[in-house]
Order: C-alpha cells, then structure tokens, then sequence
C-alpha cells in the first residue's frame, strides 16, 4: 500500500521525532511510506484565527500534494479534523475545489484510525515498560470520533501500564491560537489538566496531538513534575531493541 | 436598580484574566456547573431516541426559520383572534418604548416581572426606570441578581457566580421586613424570598413577562419554570405584556411536544420541568399584550452560517459544560447571553463594532463540547470559526499571519524558515518578547530540534 505521511507543519519543524516513528511504524507493518516533500501545513492556524483566505490556499496546496495516494496518515488528530471536517465547507459547491477535496479526504487518516481500520492491527508489536495515561484530545475525540481505538492500541503494548485520567474529556486549554489569545484561561485550563496527569501517578502522558503535548508538556515542564509527554506514534514505534 | 451591560467596557481575555483570579468565583462555578453536567448526562443518557430526538427539535426549528414570515402573521393572526394586541418592535428602542407605554397607559407605577433574557437583552428595566416605573424581577435568581445591582451571569441560574452566604448579605441589606437572624441555609432564603414575592404578586396590577416558545397555530405562548413565580406573575396581575424574540415561534403543539421533552432535560437535567404555564390571547378580565422583538434576529437569519444560533432555545447546556465558561464566568462575556452561544450570538445580534463584541468569536478552545450537547445541535465552533473570519483583525496578527501564510505557501521557504530556526536554536530566550509572552509565562517552550523531519527525510530517503 502506497502510504504518504502527512507529517504537520508543527510535528515538521519541532517534533520531528515523531515522524521518524511514524516512518519506522509503518514500514515495521509493511507499507511503502512515501513523505511528499511538497506539503507544508493544512491551514488550520489560518482558518480558526479568522484568515480563511490564506486557509482556503493552504487546503488547495494540501490536495495538489497528496492527490493520488491510497492513503493519507497524519499523526495528529487536529490535522486531521481539520481536513476531514472543515475543508468541505471551505469550496464553493461544484466547484473544482470541490471536487478535489472530496477525492482528498476520503483517504486521509489519523493514525490510529489508520492501523485500526485500515491495516487490522492493534498489537502493533511494540514494547514500552511505562506507566502511561492517555489524553484524548478534542479534535480526536469530538471532532474524529477516534473513541477507544488509540488506547486498544496502548493496551497491546507489552509492559506498558495504562492507567486511566480523570476527566480525560475536558480540554486542555490549547486550542490554537487561544492559548495567545485568552492565555489566563487556556493557563487555567492547562493547570487544572496537569493536575489530573499528577493524580495519575503516571511517568508519561501520551496523546495522539503534539500541539495539545506543547502545552500540556510546557505546563508540566514548568511545574517541574518530572512527567513526560510522548506522542502515540512514539510509544507505538518504541521496541524492546530500541530500548 | 438594575444593572446594564450595554456599553461594558474591556475584552473577553482582559474580563476573563480577573475572574480566573478569583478563586470563589471559580469555586462556586466549577461545583454548579459539574454538578448540572452530570444530572444533564444521567437524563439524557435515559433516552434511547435522544439523537432522533434532537435532530427533530433542530428539522422543526429549521423549517420554522425558513418560514419566519409566514408563521409570524399566522401568529398574530391567532393571537389578535384570542383577544391579544400584537406589537412589532424592530429593536430595543422601540421594544422599550411600546411596554413603557403600554403600562403608563394602566396608571401604575410598578410591575412585576418572570424572568425574560429578552427583556434583559433590551434592558427594559431601566428604561422603564426612566420613565418612573420600577420593575419588580420575581425569578428567585433573577431577584438575588437584582437586588444584589449585579449583572445575570447564566442563563439558567442568572446568580450562579453568588454562594449562599453572599445571598445572604444581600438579602439582610437590600430585602425590606427580612427576619434579622436569616440564616444562609438555603430553604430559610428561599423562605425569605417567597414572603417578599407573594407581598409583590398580590399588589401587582401589571406584568411583563417572555417566552420559552409561541405556537404559531393557536397563538399560544409557553413558559417552562421551576418555581411557580412566573405562574403567579402571568395569571394575577390585569395586564399581561409579553415580549419576545421573533426566533421562538413553532408551527403547531405536536411540535412542541419535541421541546418538551429536550428542554428540561438539556436546561436543569430534570425529565419534566416543574411548571409548564401556557395562555392563549385574553383571558377574561385581563389584557394581554404581545411585543414581537427583532433586535438584530432577521439580521442574523440573513447569514447562512450564523442564522443557526437562532435555533437556540436557551437552555444553557452549552455553558455547563464549556470549560472556558467554567474559568471566566459569564460576566467576562459583557452580554445576558453568554456562554458559547453567548459567544455566536451576541457578535451576530450587536455587531463586531466594540472590542468586546469582536473578542466573543475567540473566547473558545474549539473543543466541541458545546456542539455534542446542544438540544437543537447548534455546530457552535463552525459559527465561532466563520464570525473570526468577519471580526477585525490587528494589525500585527495580520502582518504575522501573512507571513506564516507566505512560508506555509511554498515547501522551500517552509524548509529555509526551518533552517533559520535550527540555526538560532541555542539563542531562543526562555521568556519570549510581545504575545507570544503569554505563551511563556506559564510554559516553557519546546527545546527547536537540530534537524526537521524534512531534512530528516532528505538526508535519510533521498540520499
């Protein structure tokens, strides 16, 4: 199966960790991973701050680079919302546009959904001996409905410990460009999220969006809780050689 | 007495940032609103055909507004049939002037009122103020609100923001003939209150009243409450006005059976509401009087996006569960509605002209929680993301964000702007200068790689 990697713009240029455990993922299960060097960022940033016409020439770019791929994997659940949910309304019906987001976004997965629905796995064979806790972030759980598929997969993994988060569907203050714009609030939201991470007792809080970690992980860090965050990719690509 | 929020001064992030400081404040919120939540989600889970129930509610709505027109003169038709005098008023000016005169018309001086967000929404009550006619709110709420010259902070529980004790003080300070030793427990305030109410009820000549809903087929209006003062309000006094948003007409009673069911249930978590009081033009020996408010709505059904909001039947299922809301409370929102539906339709009903009203679009994470539990399935973010893409931007974002549109434009500057960044890695200051600082004030950034995945990518895959 002819896989692109639609890494994010943010995964890109601060977490290119995981992509590289995307890479190994895949190909550990047999896919020809192909990262079209062409794409940039889905335009989410733009279209929720209100800058649609920049947003609507970054979904355009978007379905230019990955036309013609059996799949689309993106290891973010935002960025994939915001393909699957929102480019639809961003093209005038019939248009050309129109058309080609609709031949797009039929294929573009989120990860999880990717190795769940698509390849049948969910012991993915990986190996990570940790006491992990798993933050479903709004746009996987609301917006892609990704429900219990990214901890079926943290259940498989041999010597890891899930334990469940508190009130694991509150928001984590992120959002965006919120986190700039309202910052005491996505500060006290952020506060609170920490605080059920800490209940947990939990070494690593993984989740499926490496922009939520930012700031639940920048948060952590200036607690100094000593607690990690991990991207799902990098838990999923972790084995027992590789540690 | 009654406080205004017209021409509130600030933004959502600056009102928000003071009451995030106020631990009380945020307190009482989190308990009152955790605590509906749960009773929301326990009498919504008890019924199988919620989905069906609520797409019902948003089919009925939906045709309702495409129709606007029409069921409007089917209702004052019914209602001028039934013996009620129809008003139109375009906006607040004229809404507070068609009910200032209609109760100088009776020769009193005071009225007593159930509980109306859209005779806060024209804030009627200081116009009739202005006009020498005080008006009495009788909503055990809306009365704490009142008294305490403070402004509703939900829709629901308008006093949510106040603990018992602060009821308290209130009362002994601003309620006439209230026992000395009152106690902050509860049934002995709601005592307390009841006693001053019936005095009012008895005394009353004239009413003002809104509506959850209007039957367009009868000309019936219909209010839902929980504790009967609105009952009171609409069945004693010899004039009944009414004043209501054109938005919360139905076609026919088997449509209201639909909201019936959805409201209680989205709004106090409760199967059945406790009273459910409907009216029908005059009864014998009363006038009643019906003011039809525009206020902005036929604006807002003009936009094809936007027009949703107006599907909104106030329930506040939304605000119980926004987690912006549960830190900033409802007075950071500057509006009677505030809230996420605050937050779609108060920019929608007022304009963008005020930099509070412009904030509202943003006042949201975009975590969707709104959207899962609204009864009549308002998509909340997809209005806020459209409203952001009408509201004024500054002139630094734009700048900042035309940038970041141009590096995103083309893979190779994406891939230079990387470089530049890997580069200056070591020199990042842990406090970053202008807004970005609020990012670091209470966060530390990530550490910027040595290499992006797509250099990665490059070295590894092509070489």
């Amino acid at each position: 199966m002819r896989v692109a990697l639609f890494i994010t713009c943010v995964n890109d240029t601060l977490f290119p960790g995981t992509g590289k455990a995307v890479v190994s993922l895949l190909r550990r299960l047999g896919c020809d991973v192909d990262f079209p060097a062409a794409q940039t960022c889905c335009g989410q940033m733009h279209v929720n701050t209100g800058y649609r016409t920049e947003g609507v020439r970054l979904a355009r770019h978007f379905t230019e680079v990955f036309a013609g791929y059996d799949a689309v994997v993106a290891p973010s659940g935002s960025c994939a919302a915001m393909v699957r949910e929102q480019y639809p309304k961003l093209a005038r019906p019939g248009s050309k546009g129109a058309a080609a987001i609709a031949e797009v976004v039929p294929k573009v997965y989120e990860l999880s959904e990717f190795l769940i629905d698509v390849l049948k796995v969910e012991d993915v064979g990986a190996y990570f001996p940790h006491r992990v806790t798993y933050h479903p972030t709004c746009h996987s759980l609301r917006g892609l409905r990704l429900g219990d598929r990214p901890t079926r997969l943290l259940q498989h993994v041999r010597g890891l410990e899930l334990v469940p988060l508190p009130e694991a569907e509150e928001c984590c203050g992120f959002g965006g460009t919120f986190a700039v714009k309202n910052p005491a609030v996505s500060a006290a939201m952020g506060a609170d999220k920490t605080r059920s991470i800490l209940d947990t007792g939990a070494e690593v809080l993984c989740a499926a969006d490496n922009s939520c970690l930012m700031h639940i992980g920048g948060t952590l860090s200036r607690q100094k809780t000593g607690v990690r965050t991990m991207h799902l990719a990098e838990i999923l690509a972790s084995t027992e050689e590789a540690q | 007495m009654s406080a205004t929020f017209l021409g509130m001064p600030g933004n959502f992030p600056k009102n928000a940032e003071k009451a995030v400081q106020n631990s009380q404040l945020r307190f009482n919120l989190r308990k009152a609103t955790h605590t509906i939540r749960g009773k929301r989600a326990s009498v919504v889970g008890e019924l199988p055909d919620w989905q069906e129930l609520r797409a019902a509610g948003k089919a009925i709505k939906d045709h309702t507004l495409r129709n606007l027109d029409r069921y409007l003169v089917q209702m004052e038709e019914a209602v001028t049939r039934a013996g009620g005098t129809v008003h139109w008023a375009r906006d607040a000016a004229e809404a507070n002037r068609i009910v200032a005169d209609l109760v100088k018309a009776t020769g009193e001086t005071e009225v007593v009122k159930v509980k109306s967000m859209a005779t806060q929404e024209i804030n009627l009550n200081d116009a009739l103020a202005a006009e020498g006619i005080t008006a009495y709110e009788t909503d055990l709420a809306e009365l704490i609100v009142q008294l305490g010259d403070d402004f509703p902070s939900h829709i629901l529980v308008p006093a949510i923001h106040r603990n018992r004790s602060e009821i308290r003080e209130i009362f002994l300070e601003k309620m006439p003939k209230v026992p000395d030793n009152l106690t902050d427990d509860p049934p002995a305030l709601a005592e307390a209150a009841r006693l001053h109410l019936r005095e009012r009820f008895l005394k009353s000549k004239v009413a003002i009243s809104g509506a959850n809903f209007m039957v367009a087929e009868t000309g019936t209006l219909v209010v839902l409450e929980s504790e009967g003062n609105g009952r009171m309000c609409l069945t004693l006094p010899r004039t009944l006005i009414s004043v209501v948003g054109i938005e919360k007409l139905l076609p026919s009673w088997r449509d209201l059976e639909v909201f019936l069911q959805l409201l209680p249930r989205s709004s106090t978590g409760e199967r059945m509401n406790p009273y459910t009081s409907m009216w029908t033009g005059a009864v014998e020996g009363q006038d009643f009087h019906l003011v039809l408010l525009d206020n902005g709505r036929t604006d807002v059904l003009a936009d094809e996006v936007g027009r949703q909001a107006l599907r909104c039947i106030r329930c506040s299922a939304c605000l119980n569960v926004c987690p912006v809301y549960e830190r900033a409370g409802g007075h950071a929102y500057g509006s009677v509605y505030p809230g996420p539906i605050g937050a779609i339709l108060t920019p929608q009903l007022r304009g963008m002209g005020s930099d509070l009203d412009a904030s509202l679009p943003y006042a949201s994470s975009l975590c969707g929680a709104c959207y899962e539990v609204c009864p009549v399935a308002i998509d909340i973010p997809e209005v806020l993301v459209d409203l952001r893409a009408k509201a004024p931007h500054a002139a630094a974002e734009r700048a900042g964000m035309k940038v970041a549109g141009w590096i995103f434009n083309d893979h190779t500057r994406l891939a230079k702007a990387q470089r530049v960044a890997t580069r200056l890695r070591k020199l990042v200051p842990k406090r970053l200068p202008g807004p970005l600082s609020a990012w670091t004030d209470t966060r530390d950034i990530p550490d910027i790689p040595e290499e992006s995945f797509r250099d990665w990518w490059e070295r590894n895959e092509r070489a």
